[in-house]
């Protein structure tokens, strides 16, 4: 097992420059997911560490190695693609031994490293099958067990739950996590699902545009982004932002949204706040941060009450998600499944400014 | 409700009827046309010659008693097995220098992305496509040149320039097909190319492999040009052109014997394509059921 470093870490394809200059250290043991939307360069980084794509500019490091030029045979890392790439002509043993096999392990050693494997996985009934003869969730513990085997410093997983099914992509992402509390593995993993990477990792490291936009864990991303970037992308459905201005009422610093309510903001937000007053800035509230009025757990004293127009009810058993307009902007509550609006209805909403986040317009920056 | 199964299932049942029947029809057309040729070989083979000669006697069945005189004499007193030895040698090489070639050609084309990689590919096709009337003049100076005029060797040489350019063309696409993370797979495994080619590529793509060889096979067990421009010995020619010479003598036409060779000759690809296909078509169709 080791540590991972990136340092200033660039990859350009011809002109195209899909990594641009990232900084990471992951010591060793740790579970790091690399999130973020298509073409934001995460599997390029991925692919960078396991010696699948030459290096622009940068370093990296695997213990106290630098890897740069160092042959992917040669720095002790196993990859789980997302296609499985198990080879068709091959049983699940002799997949799983592939790599042991070419690199000339004792058949007895080979034997009790693939069962060993196949044990922790599930799969000791099927090492005799082909790939074709396995489903989707199978193949992909196949394709993990490939990956245990050599017994490596680090996992590097590439989408590997992206193929199969919504149930499925949840019970294998429980096998995960056990894998690595088993096994301790130094990981690396890419997702473009934000659910694997809070419920993965011990610390999500988002990536937009080639760039790190936060690494911190799940709960910091999450709840204390650092840039609007990671606010949007985390959380399902997405915060919703809405111009606002900083202004003082009453000796309290209050949010005013774009045609909403005026939000009073927490001491510690109002702080930060105050030298903006006067001015606009971007208010960020999750949809969990806009419930229903009644009573219930939700309503608290801080919560500010506002009418609103319902424009479209997705009801999804445990909660309820409503799309509201506010002004020219749609935005989005959760709601308990007490309550029943129907689209069209007037309604009141309870606005919870505890969790407001500020962010410049100028910078993009989180205040 | 029920009433539209109820007019659709029949529709749709004398539909397929009728498009088994139509199928039937056709196939049972292309058969009687395909088959006719070896037929008629079989039975002019069989007869004696005099009933060859008759002209009253009917062409498509064996009336003054089946013979295997015509065999006997050209396994026992023509130089036939000594064509068939020599078109089995040349044969065995030229499959085995095109495989090897046309193999590690197309992996290279396919994988090891090189300048100008993707001109050579297109390059390789475009060689195929000149056609072996205008190749066989400035071959032979070649071949001259090189000493090997009235020998099969020359054959050995120039089948290649028929076979590797379009073996080539079907590996490339074989080996492209087949997804990259297999080989990125492998190479994290510990594979260096010459074994990412002999233990994940080649056992992929043995359908292609299969198709290649069939191919290379028939080329060089029917070529009819080469060897009859360049090989004018009995001792060095191969079946096409041994069988012709050998027993048209003049404006004399031994058809028992030539049938008995067409026979002959056209076996060894007929047992191949028989075995290969069942193995090609499981090679084709494995793993698009379920299993």
């Amino acid at each position: 097992m080791a540590d991972v470093t990136l340092q200033n870490l660039v990859k350009t394809f011809d002109t195209v420059e899909a990594v641009r200059g990232i900084d990471l250290s992951i010591p060793n043991n740790e579970f790091v997911v690399l999130v973020g939307p298509s073409g934001c360069g995460k599997s390029t980084v991925l692919r960078m560490i396991a010696g699948l794509e030459d290096v622009t500019g940068g370093d990296i490091r695997i213990g106290d190695e630098r890897v740069n030029d160092v042959p992917p045979k040669d720095r002790n890392i196993a990859m789980v693609f997302q296609n499985y790439a198990l080879y068709p002509h091959m049983t699940v043993a002799q997949n799983m031994s592939f790599g042991l096999r070419l690199r000339k392990v004792a058949k007895s050693e080979i034997r009790d490293k693939v069962q060993r494997a196949a044990d922790i996985l599930g799969i000791a009934e099927l090492l005799d099958r082909r790939p074709r003869e396995l489903s989707g969730g199978q193949r992909q513990r196949v394709a993990m067990g490939r990956a245990i085997v050599r017994d490596p410093e680090v996992f590097l997983f590439d989408e590997p739950l992206s193929n199969l099914d919504a149930k499925l992509r949840g019970q294998m992402r429980i096998e995960i996590q056990r894998l690595h509390q088993q096994l301790r593995t130094t990981t690396v993993y890419v997702t473009h699902d934000q659910v694997e990477a809070m419920t993965l990792a011990d610390r999500v490291v988002v990536m937009n545009a080639g760039r790190i936009e936060q690494a911190g864990t799940p709960d910091e991303v999450y709840h204390r982004p650092r840039t609007r970037f990671v606010a949007g992308f985390m959380g399902s459905p997405a915060m919703n932002f809405l111009d606002c201005q900083i202004t003082e009422e009453n000796g309290r610093t209050v949010a005013r949204l774009a045609a909403g309510p005026a939000l009073p903001l927490p001491a510690e937000q109002a702080a930060r706040a105050r030298s903006y007053t006067g001015k606009k800035l971007v208010a960020g509230l999750r949809p969990e941060n806009i419930r229903e009025a009644a009573g219930h757990d939700g309503a608290n004293s801080s919560g500010v009450p506002h009418d609103v127009s319902i424009d479209i009810v997705e009801p999804l058993g445990r909660e309820t998600i409503v799309y509201f307009r506010l002004g020219d902007a749609t935005l989005c509550a959760r709601v308990g499944t007490e309550v029943h609006p129907s689209a069209g209805e007037q309604t009141s909403l309870v606005f919870h400014p505890d969790r407001l986040h500020l962010i410049d317009p100028e910078t993009d920056l989180v205040l | 409700m029920t009433a539209i199964p109820f007019k659709t299932a029949p529709s749709l049942r004398s539909n397929r009827r009728w498009a088994l029947i139509a199928a039937y029809a056709c196939l049972g057309i292309f058969v009687v046309f395909f088959l006719f040729p070896p037929y008629y070989m079989l039975v002019t083979s069989l007869k004696t010659n005099a009933e060859i000669a008759e002209l009253a006697s009917n062409p498509w069945i064996v009336t003054d008693g089946v013979t295997l005189g015509h065999y006997e004499h050209l396994l026992t007193e023509s130089s036939f097995p000594r064509f068939f030895l020599n078109t089995t040698i040349v044969t065995v090489i030229v499959v085995a220098i095109t495989m090897v070639i046309s193999v590690l050609a197309a992996y290279s084309l396919a994988r090891l992305r090189f300048w100008g990689s993707g001109v050579l590919a297109t390059g390789v096709f475009l060689t195929y496509l000149v056609p072996d009337t205008l190749l066989f003049i400035p071959l032979f100076k070649i071949v001259g040149w090189l000493g090997l005029l009235d020998t099969y060797w020359s054959l050995v040489l120039v089948y290649p320039t028929l076979t590797v350019p379009f073996c080539t063309w079907i590996m490339i696409g074989y080996f492209g097909s087949i997804p990259r993370e297999l080989d990125e797979a492998a190479l994290i495994d510990g594979a260096n190319h010459m074994q990412m080619l002999l233990k994940v590529f080649i056992p992929v793509a043995l359908p292609g492999l299969i198709a290649a060889t069939i191919f290379a096979f028939t080329v060089a067990w029917a070529n009819f040009l080469y060897p009859l421009a360049y090989i004018y010995s009995e001792s060095e020619m191969v079946l096409t052109v041994g069988t012709v010479t050998t027993l048209i003598k003049g404006d004399v036409f031994h058809w028992g014997g030539l049938m008995a060779g067409a026979l002959l000759a056209a076996a060894p690809p007929v047992i191949l394509y028989a075995f290969l296909m069942d193995y090609y078509i499981a090679g084709l169709t494995s793993g698009a059921t379920k299993g």
